[in-house]
């Protein structure tokens, strides 16, 4: 554990002394903030409108129409963006050869591993925090309700750990970045829309695609709801990415 | 301490090296010779636990470098041909780093860098970026790296590389003075470098070992021939035909006109009886003295002629 946080810290320092870090941020603060500011637009024109109906104000609630499809917007972007933080994670360190620095010293390779998927994840949650001012907001002008934000929070970054899990094992294959974003992102993607197919598979291996889908697992936590089995889902597949990263490292070493 | 046996090590189906065996002791200083792809860097990979091997084992202190490895990493300090710089970090920070993951306990990591840095003479660049120095300097890094954890075990492959004389000699300075306190593996095709600090060399040709032996060693067995170099002051030009006279001389060359390159067999110690021809036909006498073999010569001839391995 000291050992990863060792290689973690040392992740972030050149996450922060290269542009990428400000600039993947900024894009990512500048999409998410225009996309909130349209959802809250859109809120205020209906309490509007409803101001004139009194019935129709019944479904009105910041929670339901501002929150959550903010987040959900969110976890679009962050499918766009954490491929390029996670890029660099292997791929840099073995093209510029400096992985062999890591190999020769006392570190297991699971804590190399480990370091490396927590250095992106902090950098992840400090933008995903980052992107909290939007939220913080709608307590100066309504009333929504703390439990659903909280468990959103949660499930985003939950979901954001399973993108990251996915980019580090992808950045171990290959000694390109680019190629290493690549692979992230289509098999990212590929998770989030598998549950597509449940519509027209069976009724069994439609339930399956639905459980493997990534972001099916996300709505019941911006609904408020913590289950178990989707945590059990999210941690499963981030420990399985790991496992696979930690197995390509390994046998490369074979090769 | 670092007991090699029968390693062999296939990239997939190319075999690197072939059956490597050889002890090294504590203390000290060998050196691995050979071309360009002889199986140097993968010897000294497997050696630092980086790659397993295919068959055979290596073993430092009784430890076996791929099950027992974490044991090994913490005496043993590495610079691969390619020194691991983080070309966006300090000198100072990257040093850091390095005794952190080498196992330097948190509360000694700056007491340790700052003794590197002192020892590499990196003190002017400590707070400068390493991407921005100078190739020297970046070898120095690279070095200091090493040796931050103060292993008993260096392993240097081809750390000369790429660098001009001054800074080769300066590197060169260093290693001998880390000689005094370390066991050193050190790799190269330079051969001055070689004969200038290792004791005892390895050379390794295509995968496989050629020779074992100390340099004295080496250059004895191998020859088969002594040779004598006769500078005079009056060349005459018979002294061609009165030296082939003589019974043990094998062939004379003249280099110059007064200098002449004698090939005698082994032990016959002619220096007598040459000198004795020269008084007697007044050839004036310059220099008479034996030619010892260099590096060079054994390491064509063991890599290139296909000799019988010696050993």
């Amino acid at each position: 554990m000291k050992n990863s946080w060792i290689i973690a810290k040392r992740d972030l320092g050149s996450f922060f002394s290269s542009p990428i870090f400000y600039v993947v941020t900024t894009v990512f603060l500048i999409l998410y903030s225009f996309i909130f500011i349209n959802i809250l637009n859109f809120f205020a024109m209906q309490s509007m409108q409803s101001g004139q109906f009194q019935q129709m104000g019944m479904g009105l609630n910041l929670n339901e129409m501002v929150i959550e499809p903010s987040f959900q917007n969110m976890a679009v972007i962050l499918l766009l963006i954490i491929p390029i933080i996670t890029m660099r994670s292997f791929a840099e360190e073995k093209k510029s050869k400096t992985f062999r620095l890591l190999l020769s010293s006392p570190v297991h390779l699971k804590e190399i591993v480990f370091g490396k998927f927590l250095a992106c994840m902090i950098v992840v949650t400090l933008m995903v925090l980052l992107s909290s001012y939007s939220i913080g907001f709608l307590f100066f002008i309504g009333e929504p309700d703390i439990g659903p934000i909280l468990t959103g929070y949660l499930g985003i970054l939950l979901m954001a750990g399973c993108y990251v899990s996915v980019g580090v094992f992808a950045s171990s294959l290959t000694e390109n970045q680019i190629v290493a974003a690549v692979i992230t992102f289509g098999f990212s993607l590929f998770m989030w829309v598998i549950g597509w197919g449940a519509q027209t598979a069976g009724t069994t291996t439609g339930e399956v695609l639905q459980y493997l889908s990534i972001i099916e697992h996300l709505d019941r936590f911006l609904k408020g709801m913590i289950e178990t089995s989707d945590i059990a889902y999210y941690l499963s597949f981030i420990i399985f990415g790991l496992f696979l990263c930690h197995r390509a490292l390994d046998s490369n070493r074979w090769r | 301490m670092i007991e090699v046996e029968n390693l062999t090590r296939y990239y997939g189906s190319r075999r690197a090296i072939n059956n490597l065996s050889f002890q090294i002791e504590k203390g000290e200083v060998v050196g691995f010779l050979g071309p360009n792809g002889a199986g140097k860097s993968t010897t000294m990979n497997i050696i630092s636990c980086i790659l397993p091997a295919s068959s055979g084992s290596a073993k430092i202190n009784g430890f076996d470098t791929f099950e027992q490895s974490l044991k090994i990493r913490k005496i043993i300090g590495y610079l691969p041909e390619t020194p691991p710089l983080y070309p966006d970090m300090t000198v100072a920070k990257y040093l850091g780093f390095a005794a952190g993951v080498r196992g330097v306990a948190a509360n000694k990591i700056s007491a340790a860098v700052e003794k590197v840095i002192e020892k590499c003479s990196l003190k002017d660049v400590g707070h400068r970026i390493i991407g921005r120095l100078s190739k020297g300097y970046q070898q120095r890094v690279g070095l200091a790296q090493a040796m931050v954890h103060d292993p008993e075990i260096l392993i240097l492959d081809e750390p000369t590389i790429g660098l001009d004389p001054i800074q080769i000699i300066e590197i060169r300075k260093l290693i001998q003075e880390l000689a005094a306190e370390h066991t050193i593996i050190l790799s190269s095709h330079i051969l001055p470098e070689i004969t200038q600090i290792c004791k005892r060399v390895i050379i390794i040709n295509e995968g496989e070992i050629a020779a074992v032996d100390s340099l004295d060693g080496l250059t004895a067995s191998l020859r088969k021939s002594e040779r004598l170099s006769l500078t005079v002051r009056e060349p005459k030009k018979d002294i061609i035909g009165k030296l082939n006279d003589m019974d043990q001389v094998l062939s004379v060359a003249s280099e110059e006109d007064n200098q002449f390159l004698i090939e005698c067999e082994l032990r016959s110690n002619l220096q007598d009886d040459i000198a004795k021809l020269a008084l007697e036909n007044h050839w004036g006498i310059v220099e008479l003295k034996p030619l010892a073999m260099t590096l060079e010569d054994i390491f064509l001839k063991l890599t290139l002629e296909e000799k019988e391995p010696v050993t």
